[in-house]
Order: structure tokens, then sequence, then C-alpha cells
């Protein structure tokens, strides 16, 4: 919106500073994320910048707590760097164990949590769905209801049951939280959806398997995406279930840096902080990809 | 589907079949009611076993306890009969045979524990006159209070006759600082001890603070995505929806390596003379640093219903306001801010429950003073061990989320929650 010609002075100052504010808020979102990533080249084990790095002189980057990300745990970090020195990394170093054990985790949730949600999101959104109001609130409650009272649950429930410390009960308990992002997501890409297309379907013989997969599923498919992105994200940055009803082996990237900034904040932290925000800007790139597509499809153009 | 006891009229609009209309419509709408309902059934099946029956263990954890009932047999059946009476030699019999007991299957530490909640400091009482149980003989006041005289003490017969029961709202007592007096009633623990309370109103304050300051620093933001040019405020909207994907952990390590001491945000202020090298700021593990954090945490979840609201309001509203005389102020406050009410209220709600329960930000950055009742939980969960009173004050806790849901459920309704 342009400064309206009938703006007196006063108005004009606002304007601008308005912006100024704005642009203000603006840093202070996002500079924190920005921040860290020239920091996770400091040569020096601190955590601000020397004198050295500001006036960018090459000796004080390096990549040396990248480095450290894959030594650490290693059984001989100093070998000479082949094969059998990235095989080693491969089954001893620490990090890539926690980054082994999120993404088996992590994809196995986000697969029950994507099939379950939109099996359901595909029930809820149709018109004649009894109680829709208060299932829709109960799917939606493991979001709402603190993550402490969930794990401290499953904690006691998976003791019961011998669940605590597999892989099976962790991937479950992921599944749960992440099921409210996959119902969300997917319910307002169903509210946009043609019901007529199904008749439409349905009239020229199609049975209700076939009309799914072939009219309502590429429809549905950026939403449906979108939400297992969500949920994936939600069991990739879980740490305080882990916490609670994980054993030693389930050692996932959000654990080993929990324990990492609790014990001795080292700038490796800061490395493996940057990979993930390099990750999530991906993400992030993917889904608003997918929501343009999904607008496309739906025959909603920007204004 | 024909049925035979359909009368016969005339007047009634038939199906081919022969069936009255509104009968077929009515079991047709009823088998799609069915059949909707059957697509939500898996998942509200799994809802409820990975999550609605561990919540209702925990909170049927908070009201009992059988580490002493169980153990301490004889004692429970004495108290059974005897009520609120003065332990007599029966009782003191009834104790020294459970004590005995308890030594031989190791379980008088288990009993201690569970008198020490209510009185701290009990627990050596229980372990050491187990170990010498097996010594006693009658009369056995006597020789129970020759080994400590603290075994008088009414309050302590008091914790034991409600501990006898594995049903107790002690936990929750103690979740409201009340503790078991000398009378055997309850009564407000000292104020040196009085912690919980204290600690619920702190969330409640703090998460006050929290949303109030995204508001802030939200409202701004999202008019300003409002008002631009789709093309620039999708750029923008980047800004906020980074952050939103962006780790919890790592949002919260940039805001420790930001606020340290020796930290960025310090070493600038240094550098600008604002503030000299020794007079450096503590914002980190206390309130300033739990309240810093995590309203950039939260505010994506202020800015996104508040942007969706203003994006809806049609810009000719103001323009006629001006047009009709009313400055720029009046026009803000009468005709654009009424219109919002509803996006400041879906995005102060959610930004609200989140703050309540929040947990890693607070345990990271808080340090004594800007933790949260989350952590509390936490610490009786892995520390103290006393996990009915963790369950009792989570119990409390999800009680006021339920509230803050069911009111966002009334106001904004669920359906229209969004992401991005």
């Amino acid at each position: 919106m342009a400064l309206p010609i009938y703006a007196d002075p006063l108005e004009r100052a606002w304007y601008y500073s308005y912006r100024v504010i704005c642009a203000l808020i603006f840093i202070f979102l996002i500079a924190p994320i920005l921040i860290i990533m020239p920091l996770s080249f400091n040569y020096q084990p601190y955590f601000t910048f020397s004198p050295e790095m500001l006036r960018l002189d090459p000796d004080a980057y390096s990549l040396r707590w990248y480095d450290n990300l894959l030594t650490f745990g290693m059984s001989a970090p100093d070998a000479l760097r082949d094969s059998s020195w990235w095989s080693d990394v491969w089954h001893n170093a620490k990090w890539v164990q926690a980054a082994k054990n999120s993404i088996i985790v992590g994809f196995f949730a986000t697969i029950v949590a994507t099939v379950l949600g939109t099996i359901a999101a595909m029930g809820l959104s149709r018109p004649e769905m009894p109680f829709r109001k208060l299932i829709m609130a109960i799917l939606i409650s493991p979001m709402i209801v603190p993550i402490i009272i969930t794990a401290t649950g499953l904690f006691f429930f998976y003791s019961d049951i011998g669940l605590s410390g597999t892989y099976f009960g962790l991937i479950m308990a992921h599944a749960t939280l992440g099921i409210p992002f996959v119902i969300i997501t997917v319910t307002a890409t169903m509210m946009g959806f043609d019901r007529s297309l199904i008749r439409a379907a349905q009239n020229m013989g199609a049975g209700p398997v076939t009309t799914f997969f072939k009219v309502q599923l590429p429809l549905i498919t950026p939403g449906v995406v979108s939400g297992g992105l969500f949920a994936f994200v939600t069991s990739f940055d879980e740490v305080v279930v882990v916490l609670f009803v994980g054993s030693h082996e389930q050692q996932t990237i959000p654990r080993q840096m929990w324990n990492g900034i609790r014990e001795q904040i080292s700038p490796s932290i800061l490395a493996v902080a940057t990979i993930l925000v390099i990750f999530s800007i991906c993400l992030l790139t993917v889904v608003e990809l997918l929501r343009r597509r999904s607008e496309r499809l739906r025959g909603v153009t920007p204004s | 589907m024909a049925s035979p006891d359909i009368p016969n009229q005339n007047d009634v609009l038939r199906t081919v079949d022969g069936i009255p209309l509104k009968t077929a419509l009515a079991t047709a709408s009823r088998r799609a009611r069915i059949r909707a309902f059957l697509l939500v059934v898996p998942l509200l099946v799994f809802i409820l076993l990975t999550f609605a029956v561990p919540i209702g263990q925990m909170l049927s954890r908070s009201f009992t306890d059988d580490k002493f009932s169980a153990n301490m047999v004889e004692l429970g059946k004495w108290f059974d009969a005897n009520g609120k009476a003065a332990p007599d030699e029966a009782a003191y019999a009834a104790l020294a045979a459970d004590l005995k007991t308890s030594a031989e299957d190791r379980s008088a530490g288990n009993v201690g524990t569970r008198i020490n909640y209510e009185l701290p400091g009990t627990r050596s009482l229980f372990t050491s006159a187990a170990r010498k149980a097996r010594n006693l003989e009658p009369p056995f006041k006597e020789a129970i209070l020759a080994l400590d005289p603290q075994w008088a003490r009414a309050d302590l017969w008091a914790a034991m006759r409600s501990a006898s029961a594995p049903a107790t709202l002690n936990f929750y007592q103690a979740a409201l600082d009340r503790q078991i007096g000398a009378d055997g009633e309850f009564e407000a623990a000292p104020e040196n001890t009085q912690i919980y309370v204290k600690l619920f109103i702190r969330t409640f304050v703090m998460s006050i603070v929290i949303t109030g300051l995204c508001l802030l620093l939200g409202f701004p933001i999202a008019h300003l995505l409002a008002i631009l040019p789709l093309r620039h405020a999708s750029l923008l909207m980047i800004l906020v929806l980074l952050p939103f994907w962006t780790s919890l952990l790592v949002r919260t390590t940039s805001w420790m390596v930001l606020l340290q001491t020796q930290g960025v945000i310090n070493d600038l202020l240094v550098w600008l003379h604002i503030v000299s090298d020794g007079g450096r700021l503590e914002m980190m593990y206390n309130q300033t640093g739990t309240i810093i954090a995590m309203t950039h945490i939260l505010l994506p979840f202020m800015i996104l219903p508040l942007y969706s609201v203003m994006k809806t309001i049609p810009p000719s509203y103001a323009r006629a306001a001006r047009s009709l005389g009313a400055t720029s102020w009046t026009t803000f406050r009468r005709i654009y801010l009424p219109q919002t009410i509803s996006g400041i209220g879906a995005g102060g709600i959610l930004c609200f429950i989140l703050a309540v329960g929040y947990y890693i930000t607070p345990a990271l950055v808080g340090g004594a003073d800007g933790t949260l009742i989350s952590n509390q939980i936490a610490f009786h969960m892995q520390k103290s061990l006393n996990w009915s009173l963790a369950a009792a004050l989570a119990g409390m806790l999800l009680v006021a989320v339920l509230i803050l849901y069911w009111a966002y459920d009334r106001i904004i309704g669920i359906d229209n929650m969004k992401l991005g």
C-alpha cells in the first residue's frame, strides 16, 4: 500500500518509521538463525566473532568443528583417511549414528502418521461426518497437550507394556505427535476440493478405490506431502519423548544436541545447527513449491 | 431393502423399490455417516492407544501410590479397625511385624520413600528401624520408641494412616503446597517450602508476558505482510516461515550463543560503548533469557493466524473511514483493529497454550528463576523420582491447557487452525 497523497507530515513520518520497526522485527526473527552459520566456522572454540574473523582473515576460519562431527566417537580418528577410516565413521561416529537413528525413526513415524492421517482427513472432510468437531479436537490434541505430559504418560505406559527403549515405541510416539500436522494440512487441502469431481468419477463407473487413486489423490498430493514433511520435522526435532522413553541405543540428533548443550556447549553444536538450518531451508522450499502447485491444481491464482 | 411393514399409501413418494423416499434417504445418509466414521476409526484407535491411554494411566497414578499400603499390610489392618485412634500397643505390634517383613523383602526403602514425600527426612527412620526389626521384642511400643523416639510423632502416624490406602489425594495436596500437620489434617506448608503455587503463577505470568510480546511484535509484521503486494509479501513470509521450520534446539542454541556474557550481543554492546566491559549484561540463565528466546520461538504462531485474518480485511473500509473524516489513529482503532480481533484471539490463545507447557527452552536458558512448571515435572520424573507428584502436577497443567483448548475451540474453532 503506497503512501496516499493526502497524508500529512506526521503520517509520512509514521509510514517510514513503521517500515523501520518491521525491518527490526524481521531482523529479530532471522538474525539468530543466520548468525550461527559464520560462527560455526570459527577456528577458536568461542561463541563470538574474534577480531580476526571480522577482518575476514582466512586463518580465523576453519572446518574443524565439522570434522569433529565425523571423528567424535570414532575408534581411530587419526588414522589415514581411506576407505577403512570412512567405514569407521559410518559405524562408530556418534553424530553419524544419531543421524541414522533420527532418519529411521522419522521415516517410519512419517509413514504411519501420513497414512493414518490422510485416511482420517478424508473422512473428516466429508460433510456427513458425525461428531466432527469432537473428533477433530481429539486428533489435534497431541499438538496442544504439553510435550512433557505426553512424555510422562508414555514413560509409565511403555514401562508397563515393555515398549520403552524400543524403536517401535519411539516410532509410535513420534507418529502420534506428527498426526495433528497431517490432519490440519490435509483437511485444509480437502476443503478446497471440488466434491463434484468424485460424483463425476462415480457417474462414469469408477469404484471408490479407483476414484481415490485417479481423482482425489493426485489433487490432494501436495497437501499430503506437506503434512508428511511437517510430521517428519516434528519427529526429527523431538527430544523430550526420546529422553523419557528412549534407551541409549535410540540416540537421535536432537538428543545428542541436548546432551551437548547441557554438558559442555562446544562449537560442534553450531556446526550441527548450521547443517540443520540448511536442511530446514530445503524443506521450506519444497513446502512452498508444493503449496503453489496445489493452488495451481485447484485453480486458485495468486491475486 | 423393502421392508414389509411399510404402509402402502399412495401419497408417499417412493423409490423404484417401493420404499418411501424418506426412509431410503435416511438409510443412505446413515450409511454415508458410517462410511465417513469408519475412515476415521483407525486413527482414533491409534491416538487412543498411544496418547489417551498413557495420559489416563498417568492421571490415575497421580491418585494412587501403593509403595506403603502394599508392604505394610498389618498396619493397614490396624488403621482399618481403629481409624484415627491414638496408636496403642497393638498398633506398634503391627508396625513391628510389618517392619520385619519389609526387612525381609527389602521394601523398607520404598515404604520410607512414600512417607518421606509427606514428611521430609523420615525415610531413614524406616530403613534403620527395618534393619533392627528382627531383634524387636514385646512390648513393642517401648522397643520401637527406644529405637527412635520420633516414632511417637503424631504427624508420622497421620502420614502413615493416609498412606495406608493406595488411593490418595495427597499428591494434589502437595502440588498445592499443603502438607499433613501434627493433627493429621492438611494445612498450608511453611512459607519457605511453598513452591508449586508460586511456580504455577510464575508460569502463567511469564506466558502472558511472552504472548503480549508476541502480539506486540507480530501485529506490525502481519499487517505489513497483509498490505504488501503478494509477490513481496511471499518473499517476506519466508523470513517468518524459516524460523518456524528450523529446529527448536537450533533456535535455542543460537539464543544461548547470542545472550552469553561473552556472546555476540554483549560484545556488540561493549563495542558500541553502551555497557562497559566489566558491566556485561546477564541475559541468560534467568527470566530474561527465557522470555527473549520463547518470544522468538512462538512469534510465528502469532503472525500466521493474524496474517490469515488481516488478508481478508478489505482496505476499502479504512479508506471509507478516512474519507468520512476519521484521523488515521481513529481509523485504526475503530475500523481496523476490531476486524482483527479473531486473529488476535487465535494467535494469543495458541501462543499462550504453547508457552504454558514449554519445556526445552526454559530448561536450557532458564537457569533457576526462568524455569516453568514443565521443568518441575521433569525434575520429579528424573531426579527426585516422586512420580506421583509429577503426575499430579502434570494433571493440573493438563486441566489448565484443556480449558484453554476448549476456549480456543469455542472462540475460533479447531477447524480454522492453519499452518503456513
